[in-house]
């Protein structure tokens, strides 16, 4: 926040940096940060909530995005989400109770050749059946 | 000849010849000559949000449609404020409005005396042509005074505008996106916990559906003050200069 000069604008900046040390904003990092920079608690949690970046949960240790562009939805990651939701109990954007593993949906990742795609902590991996996908997962949760 | 100041504009509104001071809108042009541009999320006394789209009116070689509000006067400029298109598009934003929410104007605290519901009747909307959402969304009733009913926000912003411009506190403020938009109080706390609101009430006297209510208020009891705003505005006018 020193770097930012304890702007008001800085806002974004400062919101990333929280989420990068902790891995999500918690309701007090949102009030210190409100208080720091002098921006009102309601902006703060407006700002969070509207970028997708932001999370107000804890993630999991483990992370599954699916990309759900057009050419990976007609490749097949609606299944492949779909068997997630099924063998976990979790929709796109929950994590699991035991804060194991963190299902999340894209937009795009870029990556349409490759479709159906999906990052796995990280790696992007293309061209998955569901069957691969559970899989991975499973060795994460072992 | 003496040339007309710079700071002056001539246009027209509707063929209607008019001048205007240059920091002027469209809108507040239209006021002071007498012709009508509906509006909603606008209210005199707080600055001009643009998210209503009631105010849309079509300027000679724009292609775009330009809100009122937000769009200050040219030299020149050809205002049209009621062309059958207008006319259409002004229905069917209400239409989508009614749409989205839940307005349901038989059991509401405002019926008869609601903005939304006002326009409506204004602008000729007899029924809507596309499906109702039916969303669920939750109320806040935690305040002693006042309830807040989501169902009937139409995100006009006056409540975070009159928080924030005039009570100075900002309790206000609109959180997520898209149709999940919604006003929240602090950081999505219950209202009635609010640190930072002071009951003032001004967002439920600007609020202009029954979103923002006192408590205690049944079916078309509830009636919203609004004096206070331009008389606000003028005193903290005269006291800064």
């Amino acid at each position: 926040m020193r770097r930012h000069g304890y702007h008001p604008n800085a806002l974004i900046e400062v919101l990333h940096t929280v989420q990068e040390s902790f891995g999500f904003l918690d309701e007090d990092s949102l009030r210190f940060v409100a208080a720091a920079l002098s921006v009102p608690l309601s902006r703060v949690y407006g700002v969070a909530t509207f970028y997708h970046f932001f999370n107000l949960k804890p993630q999991g240790k483990h992370s599954c995005v699916v990309c759900m562009g057009t050419a990976c939805y007609i490749k097949g990651s609606g299944s492949i989400v779909e068997r997630i939701e099924k063998e976990y109990g979790i929709k796109p954007g929950e994590t699991t109770p035991d804060n194991q593993f963190s299902l999340l949906s894209a937009r795009c990742l870029g990556s349409c050749g490759l479709a159906p795609a999906a990052v796995l902590d990280g790696d992007v991996a293309g061209k998955l059946e569901p069957e691969q996908v559970i899989e991975r997962i499973r060795e994460w949760t072992k | 000849m003496k040339q007309p100041s710079s700071h002056i504009k001539t246009l027209q509104i509707d063929g209607q010849d008019v001048g205007a001071n240059q920091d002027e809108t469209i809108l507040e042009v239209a006021r002071e000559n007498g012709i009508y541009i509906p509006t909603l999320c606008e209210i005199e006394g707080l600055s001009p949000h643009g998210g209503c789209r009631l105010c849309l009116v079509e300027v000679k070689g724009v292609n775009k449609l330009l809100p009122a509000c937000v769009t200050h006067v040219q030299e020149g400029m050809e205002v049209f404020t009621n062309s059958p298109r207008l006319q259409e598009y002004r229905r069917t934003i209400l239409e989508l409005i009614f749409s989205e929410g839940n307005h349901i104007c038989a059991v509401c605290v405002v019926n008869g005396r609601c903005d939304l519901q006002a326009l409506a009747t204004k602008l000729g909307m007899t029924h809507v042509s596309v499906p109702y959402l039916y969303p669920r969304r939750s109320v806040d009733a935690s305040h002693d005074r006042f309830a807040l009913d989501r169902n009937r926000c139409i995100l006009c912003t006056r409540c975070v505008r009159v928080c924030d411009e005039i009570e100075g506190a900002h309790t206000w403020d609109v959180s997520g996106r898209g149709v999940q938009a919604h006003v929240v109080t602090d950081l999505n706390t219950p209202w009635g916990d609010s640190d930072t609101c002071t009951s003032c009430g001004k967002c439920v006297n600007v609020c202009p559906t029954g979103a923002l209510f006192e408590k205690g208020k049944a079916v078309a009891e509830m009636s919203k003050k609004r004096g206070f705003l331009p008389y606000l505005t003028q005193m903290r006018e005269k006291r800064s200069k």
